[in-house]
């Protein structure tokens, strides 16, 4: 088990809300965050119209609304956002499930930790976007590839966490679960498992952007139907607009769904510590 | 020496199960349980490996990548450290830069790739850009949360003994700000890869990325998966090596 260290890995810096705003939000400076996402917009908008750039380059925050707007209308909007995000969430799901089962059989089974413990410390580092073209090899170029190369990629995050929270869990905690007659069985479920759930949610918050990342990107290189597909179509048609667009949707999907996780971990570690005091100072 | 060899011997049964992957591979393949059109034989991908070194294909590819990922790395790195430094340090750069922070930081990356190629082209600019603004975001909230957290103690008896706000901000803030500050790092070197990888698969002339897609659609599937199998392990170098320098560089806080 010595391979598999850190929380979150690499990527661990990912989960962690930036520490900081709490001040902010009690002191009523409120006004100062919208000020500054509304001085982007108009900076956006006014750089646009000064004529230092190109349309192509750089199209108005307006005309980019617009399209936006009428892409809703279409229905297209609706369409690729759907089909991203099912193959984004699925592949997570699946990522989520099995790094959570592999890294309980990594932390109760010798052989399991065994044979997986030196594959995921190698493999959490590696850039395993890279085995897209493989995946397409083996698997086409539709959903099940793109699914697998997503689940592939949250995998690593999820099975470190688990592993790391379980090893985590206080003895005294086991020890008195234990002398009260409990099994294995109820050991690993009833006690270890909801112990380890801050790191495992830690984990969780790492691989979801990594999978909006991986479903984008393998969107892109594939074509057809979702976000990225979309955007790469725009781009090859020098529709900037659609490119804009394309950002602007994908940023605020990827602001909704990371602070979507956060409400689940509120809301799953209501009785945890970390509800009542914040657990960073 | 000694204790080096002790290592080897140890690690050895250790990886032993990355040992028999590789062997189920390559006996995979060469019995024809696998098909060698979906995976060439082990033994096949090394000599392609070989081929590519000596045509100095994988070389000049290996080094334009490189580049992009070092100087976006770079870029993101001394520009991201000093804005979190700052927002940290100096509070009206915090309150107009930390919704901004907030907003940007879990949008998917990778939407940028076809803003930067409309900008830039599809050569070196565009990549080093994508990896800058990739990377500057955990940079900068690393820096920031560990200079946020620099020591109350720290702070006073060094103003107390006369420090200039300046003095302070390099000789307590920053020290106290590294080792929240490595970690974000960290996570932009793993970061870095994905999006240089991400970026040449999809819209580039040269490097790894660009190179994995082109053997891929020509359909030399030994050389693709040589490729591929570099470019896992220089991440995976770059991560340990880095793991080896942040070490040293924190001994001081023992």
């Amino acid at each position: 088990m010595a391979g598999i260290e850190a929380p979150g890995g690499p990527l661990g810096e990912l989960a962690r809300e930036p520490a900081g705003y709490r001040w902010l939000r009690t002191a009523g400076w409120g006004f100062a965050r919208v000020f500054s996402v509304l001085a982007l917009a108009l900076a956006w908008e006014l750089a646009a119209r000064s004529g230092a750039f190109t349309p192509y380059m750089l199209p108005a925050l307006s005309a980019v609304l617009e399209r936006i707007w009428t892409d809703l209308l279409t229905g297209d909007l609706l369409l690729n956002t759907g089909v991203t995000l099912y193959r984004a969430l699925t592949g997570f799901l699946v990522g989520a499930i099995a790094g959570i089962a592999l890294g309980m059989g990594i932390s109760r089974n010798r052989l399991v930790n065994w044979f997986f413990d030196p594959i995921i410390s190698v493999g959490f580092p590696m850039p395993k976007i890279a085995f897209l073209p493989v995946v397409i090899l083996w698997l086409g170029v539709y959903d099940i590839s793109k699914i697998t190369m997503i689940a592939v990629e949250s995998v690593f995050p999820v099975v470190t966490a688990t592993v790391v929270g379980i090893r985590g869990v206080e003895r005294e905690l086991l020890w008195s679960a234990r002398n009260m007659g409990a099994g294995d069985r109820e050991l690993l479920w009833q006690i270890a498992l909801p112990a380890a759930l801050p790191q495992i949610m830690t984990g969780l918050q790492v691989a979801l952007p990594i999978a909006l990342i991986v479903a984008i990107v393998t969107e892109m290189f594939m074509g057809g139907y979702g976000l990225g597909g979309a955007m790469n179509t725009a781009s090859r048609f020098a529709d900037s607009r659609g490119v804009f667009a394309g950002i602007v949707e994908i940023a605020v999907i990827g602001y909704a769904l990371v602070k979507g996780m956060m409400l689940v971990r509120r809301r799953l570690l209501l009785w945890h510590q970390e509800a009542v005091a914040p657990s960073t100072v | 020496m000694s204790d080096r060899g002790a290592g080897m011997t140890a690690a050895l049964p250790r990886y032993l199960p990355l040992l028999l992957l590789a062997l189920a591979w390559e006996v995979g393949a060469r019995s024809g349980l696998i098909s060698t059109l979906a995976l060439p034989p082990l033994s096949t991908v090394g000599a392609a490996w070989i081929e590519l070194v000596k045509d100095g294909e994988l070389v000049s590819n290996g080094a334009a990548s490189l580049w992009r990922a070092g100087a976006g790395l770079f870029l993101a790195i001394v520009i991201g450290a000093a804005l979190g430094i700052f927002m940290a340090w100096w509070r009206p750069v915090n309150v107009l830069l930390s919704p901004l922070v907030e907003m940007f930081y879990p949008m998917p990356k990778s939407a940028l790739i076809p803003v930067t190629v409309l900008w830039l082209g599809f050569g070196n600019g565009s990549k080093i850009l994508l990896i800058f603004l990739g990377c500057m975001l955990p940079v900068t909230i690393g820096a920031f949360n560990g200079a946020r957290s620099s020591e109350q103690v720290l702070v006073w008896s060094a103003r107390s003994m006369g420090a200039s706000r300046l003095r302070m901000l390099w000789d307590v803030v920053v020290p106290s700000a590294m080792p929240e500050l490595l970690n974000g790092i960290r996570t932009a070197l793993a970061l870095s890869f994905i999006l240089l990888v991400s970026s040449e698969l999809i819209a580039a002339r040269e490097g790894l990325g660009y190179l994995i897609g082109f053997l891929g659609a020509s359909g030399t599937y030994d050389a693709m998966f040589a490729v591929v199998l570099t470019v896992a392990l220089l991440g995976f170098i770059a991560d340990r090596a880095y793991l080896v320098l942040m070490q040293r560089m924190l001994r001081w806080q023992e």
